[in-house]
């Protein structure tokens, strides 16, 4: 399967990942993962037939909780770190500011 | 106890405890060395990322005025260092990732409150490989750590610094997280003792998330009883991480009888003896006698069977990138961390604000996290999912049923802990694997099952090789059967006079 990992299917998971990544990094990275995807092609010969998926090894132990309103962090320390955040103390503040969403 | 180490390198969790508790020492006066010693040593190693000094040595100051309100506390004035990966609030956390440089979370870790209020005094936090993916420590924003027995060589990884703070005595305790063997790994390259806990057993509340299936938080120390003594404060159900499980926290340190007589140490022999491994001598070596030791500290040694071993490796990196992949979608310039900024005419028509994602992340991500981004990114795509991450799900079942039937006292083997080496190898040089990001990973053969099946794994030093460099022994055990763990390694370090080796350090020069 692997052995057909072209650079047009690096940069379509490169699209999906939202990674720009350079011309150089395609031409690194083409044969590298086709390298490990070779290599777990050996799982190709188990036989699964009578195994379950293992999606997390802590079991069926999913637990509820009531559906109470409880404090979390404010405003302020939300948008604390933000590279472009708009304080909460602000006549109209307390948002993330990003680039226009349409094109 | 090796002089070159200085008067106090050796000092342990335990005994600057038992100090500070009874007024021998002072917390200031501890906390200070260790700040000295970082001061002087962290140049050579660069271990830490950041330092604390005055938040620091405030604190030691409080727990020397209320010592005796204090007194019970099981870590009161012990210095530790906390991985970059887990959020202490207020202070820069950044996976050692430029994507997350300036990072201060507004929320603390629940290991760093439990820590706290432990006693213990957080003086810094260590280097990692970026979002703790990688073996080596070398794929670091701040560039490698050094091992301390080899400043050419790595201290491993990926909680490489946590591992070299240790051993280079410039903290008694280091917190890491394990997601493949980070934890287990540093520990064996650095002559140290590395645990990762079961899967639920501690709260990943403030752990920035790799791999959720498998990450996992514990400590690295030079002791089986400090480690002991540490995981007793971390263990427990936290209401912030609903994987963390209910089940009841032993008395670790009561379970250091120093004997492991009746216990059963199951060897997978095939495992090591298939060239696939690729053991080093020296390490197959240490590692039969190591076996020998833990059987005159009055264990027996059964023979099991694995078989579905081999295929952890790629198991492991399907899973892991596929979670990855998920998890780092977070980090997209919006919220924290660096942005790139795009104007309007660069996104050539398209969407600027998906322009300004791709950018940021290409340039906020080193290559390891992008090539594991990719990897997963790819084993969960149309057309992929079912041959590659499906299937990984379901031999990753084939692993824990390998160990099941080992533990199983009814049908099958009856051990109670399964004994390998940590690594095929001892702690290789800088740039070593660095072109070849298979060959690095391949060297995970032996740690990466602990985390697929979530079972709680401890390496313990198991001498050195020829040429002097630490090799470790690992113990997998039953699943938050610690206990058992801890006893038969501390057994076993009082067998061998690995545990009292420090390398030969020299922070000033």
């Amino acid at each position: 399967m692997s052995d057909r990992l072209t650079r047009a299917d690096v940069e379509r998971i490169a699209a999906l990942a939202h990674l720009d990544l350079t011309p150089d990094e395609i031409v690194l990275f083409t044969p590298q993962l086709a390298a490990i995807l070779d290599y777990a092609e050996r799982l190709q010969g188990v036989d699964v037939s009578d195994a379950d998926d293992t999606w997390h090894p802590g079991g069926s132990d999913c637990r509820r909780r009531p559906d109470t309103v409880r404090p979390s962090l404010d405003r302020e320390a939300t948008l604390s770190n933000a590279p472009d955040g708009v304080a909460a103390a602000s006549e109209t503040g307390g948002f993330f500011r990003v680039p226009r969403v349409l094109g | 106890m090796p002089a070159a180490a200085g008067p106090a390198g050796t000092e342990t969790a335990t005994s600057i405890r038992d100090a500070v508790r009874t007024g021998r020492r002072s917390a200031v006066e501890v906390c200070g060395h260790y700040l000295d010693r970082i001061a002087e040593g962290n140049g050579r190693w660069n271990a830490l990322t950041a330092v604390f000094r005055d938040e620091a040595l405030t604190r030691a100051a409080e727990i020397d005025r209320r010592r005796n309100e204090w007194r019970d506390r099981p870590l009161l004035g012990v210095p530790i260092t906390i991985k970059d990966v887990i959020c202490t609030r207020g202070q820069p956390t950044t996976a050692a990732s430029r994507i997350l440089a300036g990072f201060r979370p507004p929320y603390e870790a629940t290991v760093a409150t439990r820590l706290r209020e432990a006693g213990a005094i957080v003086v810094g936090k260590t280097n990692c490989d970026e979002f703790a993916m990688g073996s080596s420590t070398e794929h670091s924003a701040y560039g490698p750590s050094r091992n301390p027995w080899d400043r050419e060589r790595t201290p491993g990884g990926s909680s490489g610094g946590a591992a070299a703070s240790v051993a280079a005595a410039l903290a008694p305790v280091a917190i890491g997280s394990d997601t493949g063997g980070s934890i287990r790994q540093p520990a064996a390259f650095c002559g140290i003792v590395g645990l990762k806990p079961t899967y639920g057993r501690v709260s990943r509340y403030g752990l920035l998330a790799f791999a959720s299936s498998l990450d996992q938080i514990g400590p690295l120390t030079q002791t089986v009883r400090d480690a002991a003594l540490v995981l007793g404060v971390l263990a427990g159900r936290d209401p912030r991480d609903a994987t963390s499980v209910e089940a009841p926290v032993d008395d670790y340190t009561a379970a250091l009888t120093g004997e492991a007589t009746g216990l059963r140490v199951g060897v997978p022999r095939a495992l090591l003896e298939s060239g696939d491994a690729g053991i080093d001598d020296d390490v197959l070596a240490a590692f039969r006698q190591a076996l020998d030791a833990m059987q005159a500290a009055g264990a027996t040694r059964v023979d099991i069977d694995l078989p579905h071993a081999e295929y952890a490796v790629p198991v492991y990196y399907l899973v892991a990138p596929a979670e990855a992949s998920s998890n780092l979608a977070r980090y997209d310039g919006v919220r924290y961390g660096a942005r790139c900024g795009v104007d309007d005419d660069e996104a050539n028509g398209g969407s600027p604000i998906a322009a300004m994602y791709d950018r940021t992340r290409d340039a906020g991500f080193g290559p390891e996290v992008k090539r594991r981004i990719m990897l997963g990114t790819y084993a969960l795509s149309a057309g992929y999912y079912d041959a590659y991450y499906r299937r990984a799900q379901r031999v990753r079942s084939l692993i824990r049923r390998d160990y099941d039937i080992a533990f199983d006292a009814a049908g099958g083997s009856g051990v109670d802990v399964v004994a390998m080496p940590t690594t095929p190898s001892p702690a290789f040089r800088l740039g070593e694997h660095l072109q070849d990001p298979l060959a690095m990973y391949l060297g995970d053969v032996f740690t990466v099952s602990a985390n697929l099946t979530g079972l709680p794994a401890i390496s313990v030093p198991a001498g050195f090789t020829g040429e002097g460099l630490p090799v470790g022994l690992q113990l997998v055990g039953r699943a938050f059967d610690e206990a058992t763990l801890l006893r038969l390694g501390h057994a076993y370090e009082h067998h061998t006079p690995w545990s009292n080796r420090l390398p030969g350090l020299s922070t000033g020069s």
